[in-house]
C-alpha cells in the first residue's frame, strides 16, 4: 500500500514543472512522513533491542544480589573468598577469581601475538609495499577475518596444540597459549584494517615533508605516519581486545576449560565466555548456578562496553591532541 | 480452471484428513502409554517410541524426561504406566509405591550402560582399579609413577559438568567426591578421545563405541579382581565395573498393549535400537 502511495506521488510530481515541484515542498506529504517514521522506527527498534538484552540478562543475574536463597550457595561475598569452581558438587562453589584470571591470561596472550603482526602488517601495506603486494595482501588478510571463530577453534584443538606441544612439552596441551593465538589470529584482521585505514589517511604532505627534511622511510613511517595514525591503531586494538573477552568458540575448543590458578600461559584455562556457554544448556531454571551464570554474562556485557567506551574516549583526546587542541 | 478444481479437491482431501486424524488421535488417546524418567534414557525412550509407532498403527507412545527420580515418583502417584530409571529403586521407594497400590512393582532391566577409560596408545598402563581412577580424578594421585607407570604427571579430560556422563562418572566412580580442578573439561566425547590420543600422559572417559587412536583402560573392582574392558560381553555379563542396568519400572505385571511394548523392547529389534542409541543389549 504504502509502496503504490510512493509511486503515484513520484508520478504525479514527475509531470510537474519546476516552480510546482519548489512550491510542493513545504506541503505536508504523506509518504515522506511515513517513511521518516519507518526509518525512525527501525533506529528505534534496534537500540530497544540491546536495551530489552541489557534488562533481561541484569533481571536474571539479580538474584545474585538480592534472593536471600541463592545468596546462600553465591554472593558477591563468596565469588572471591574461594578459587575454586565447582558448580555441580554436593557443596557448590562459585569462585570467580580462576575464572577472571583465566580470562585475561588467554587474552594477554592474543594481545600480545596480535598487536605487533597486524600494526606490522598494516605498516608495512600502507608504507612500504609496492602496490601489487599490497593488493594482494589486504584482502588476504581480510579473509581471515571471514573465517568462523569455530573453524579457528578447531584447528587449534587439532593443529596448533600439537605444534605447540611438540615445542613446548608443557604437561597440558591444551593451555592459555594455545587458546591465547588462535584468538590471536581471530583479531588480527580487524586491528590490522582499522590501523591501516588510519594509516592511509595520514596526509600525504606530511609524510612528504618529513622526506624531505631528510627522513628515511623507516623513520618516516615510524615517527611520522605512525604518530600521526595513532588514534585509529589504538582504536583497533581496543576494540580488537573487546572482541577477545566475549570471544567464545575458539577458547571453548583450544584452552582445556580447567579452572586453574595459576600465573603460567601453559596450564589450561577456563574463560568467562567459556563457562557460560558450556554450562548454560544444563542448569536448573533460577538455580543459584543460574543466576552465576548471568552474573558472568553481566559483567562481560559490562567490561566490553566499558572497553569500546574506553575506545571512544582515548581516540577522540588523541585526535584532538594530534590536533593542537590540548 | 483445472488448477481450481484441483486446489478445491485437495482442499477437501485435507480437511477429511485432518478430520479422521482428530478423531483417529481421540480414539488411539485412549490407548497411549506414558513413559517418564531418566534423562540418560530419553532419546533411547524416545527412539524406541518411534519404531514402536511405525510398526503399530495405533499405538501412542508419550515420552518425558525430567530425571530417575521425577520419574519413580510419577510411577507411585501413578502419573505414569511406565517408568524409566537409570538406577535401582530404593527401598523407601517401592515401600511408598506398596503404601498407594498394594505392590512391589517390577523392575524389567532394559539395557546395560557402561563408560570406558581411555588411554594413550603409548601408555605403559594397561588396568586400574576403580579407587585408583577415584584418586587419579580426584586428584589425590598426580603422577603416574603411583600407578605403575612413568614417572610423569596425569593429564586429566572429562566432560562439561551439564552433561549427564559426568554426573555418572562423579556418582559412581568419584562416590560423589569433586573432580580435581585440574580436569581439562571438553566439549563431547570425540574431543576426549582427539586429546587423550595425542597425549601420552592423558586419560580420559567416555562411551565405548567411540575409541579411536586411543586404547581402553581394563577397569578392576579392588586389586584382588581381575580387569576387564569395557566390550560387549563384559559389560552384558556385569563384569565391568563401570556399567549400570537401565530399568523400566512397571506398577504390575504387564498386560495387554503395555506387555506386547515390554517384549518388544526386550526383542532383538528392540535391542538393536540399544546399541545404536550407545549403549549395550541386555539380551
Amino acid at each position: 500500500m504504502i509502496i503504490e502511495k510512493i509511486m503515484k506521488n513520484l508520478e504525479a510530481n514527475g509531470n510537474k514543472t519546476q516552480a510546482e515541484f519548489t512550491g510542493l515542498k513545504k506541503r505536508f506529504r504523506l509518504s515522506e512522513f511515513v517513511i521518516e517514521k519507518i526509518i525512525f522506527l527501525s533506529s528505534f527498534l534496534a537500540i530497544l533491542g540491546v536495551v530489552l538484552i541489557f534488562v533481561f540478562i541484569f533481571r536474571e543475574a539479580l538474584p545474585v544480589l538480592t534472593d536471600p536463597e541463592v545468596k546462600k550457595e553465591a554472593s558477591l561475598k563468596l565469588f572471591f573468598s574461594t578459587t575454586i569452581w565447582q558448580p555441580v558438587s554436593d557443596t557448590p562453589r562459585y569462585g570467580l577469581i580462576p575464572i577472571i584470571v583465566g580470562t585475561f591470561k588467554v587474552v594477554a596472550v592474543a594481545l600480545v601475538i596480535s598487536i605487533p603482526l597486524a600494526v606490522g602488517a598494516a605498516v608495512y601495506t600502507s608504507e612500504f609495499a609496492p602496490l601489487k603486494i599490497k593488493e594482494f595482501i589486504k584482502p588476504l588478510v581480510e579473509i581471515l577475518a571471514g573465517i568462523p571463530s569455530v573453524v579457528l577453534g578447531f584447528f587449534a584443538l587439532m593443529v596448533m596444540a600439537s605444534f605447540f606441544h611438540s615445542i613446548f612439552h608443557s604437561t597440558m596441551r591444551l593451555n592459555a597459549l594455545n587458546a591465547g593465538m588462535a584468538l590471536g589470529f581471530a583479531i588480527i584482521p580487524m586491528i590490522y584494517s582499522i590501523a591501516e585505514d588510519s594509516l592511509n589517511s595520514v596526509p600525504r604532505s606530511l609524510k612528504e615533508a618529513s622526506l624531505a627534511l631528510g627522513a628515511n622511510h623507516w623513520q618516516t613511517a615510524a615517527r611520522v605516519s605512525l604518530s600521526v595514525a595513532m588514534p585509529g591503531v589504538l582504536a583497533g586494538i581496543i576494540l580488537g581486545l573487546g572482541r577477545a573477552v566475549g570471544e567464545t568458540m575458539i577458547v571453548l575448543m583450544a584452552s582445556g576449560n580447567a579452572s586453574i590458578l595459576s600465573a603460567s600461559i601453559f596450564d589450561s584455562v577456563r574463560t568467562m565466555s567459556a563457562t557460560i556457554a558450556a554450562e548454560l544448556g544444563e542448569v536448573v531454571q533460577g538455580s543459584a548456578h543460574y543466576s552465576v551464570l548471568f552474573f558472568i554474562g553481566a559483567s562481560l556485557f559490562v567490561l566490553t562496553l566499558l572497553i569500546n567506551s574506553l575506545a571512544h574516549v582515548t581516540v577522540g583526546r588523541l585526535q584532538r591532541k594530534l590536533a593542537g587542541k590540548i | 480452471m483445472k488448477t481450481v478444481k484441483a486446489r478445491k479437491i485437495g482442499g477437501v482431501i485435507l480437511a477429511i484428513l485432518i478430520v479422521s486424524l482428530a478423531t483417529g488421535w481421540s480414539l488411539f488417546a485412549a490407548k497411549s502409554i506414558t513413559l517418564k524418567g531418566s534423562d540418560t534414557m530419553l532419546i533411547l525412550g524416545q527412539r524406541w517410541a518411534e519404531v514402536y509407532m511405525n510398526q503399530n498403527l495405533g499405538a501412542v507412545i508419550q515420552v518425558t524426561g525430567g530425571g530417575s527420580g521425577v520419574g519413580i515418583a510419577a510411577l507411585i502417584n501413578g502419573g505414569t504406566d511406565i517408568c524409566q530409571a537409570s538406577r535401582p529403586m530404593k527401598s523407601s521407594e517401592v515401600d511408598k509405591l506398596k503404601e498407594r497400590f498394594n505392590t512391589k512393582g517390577v523392575e524389567i532391566p532394559v539395557a546395560r550402560d557402561g563408560l570406558a577409560i581411555y588411554l594413550n596408545e603409548n601408555s605403559k598402563i594397561s588396568e586400574l582399579t576403580l579407587d585408583q581412577l577415584k584418586g587419579i580424578y580426584t586428584g589425590q594421585i598426580t603422577n603416574w609413577k603411583d600407578v605403575g607407570g612413568d614417572d610423569a604427571k596425569i593429564v586429566l579430560y572429562g566432560r562439561e559438568n551439564s552433561s549427564g556422563t559426568y554426573v555418572y562418572f562423579k556418582d559412581n566412580v568419584l562416590k560423589g567426591a569433586d573432580f580435581a580442578a585440574r580436569t581439562q573439561t571438553l566439549p563431547g566425547t570425540a574431543a576426549i578421545v582427539n586429546a587423550v590420543a595425542k597425549d601420552k600422559d592423558g586419560i580420559g572417559y567416555g562411551g565405548a563405541a567411540y575409541a579411536k587412536g586411543v586404547k581402553y583402560c581394563k577397569v578392576k573392582k579392588d586389586e584382588q579382581s581381575p580387569g576387564y574392558e569395557p566390550t560387549l560381553e563384559n559389560v552384558k555379563d556385569g563384569k565391568y565395573p563401570i556399567s549400570r542396568y537401565l530399568y523400566w519400572y512397571l506398577r504390575n505385571k504387564p498386560t495387554g498393549d503395555i506387555k506386547k511394548l515390554v517384549d518388544w523392547i526386550l526383542s532383538e529389534q528392540g535391542q538393536q535400537i540399544v546399541s545404536k542409541v550407545g549403549y549395550f543389549p541386555v539380551k
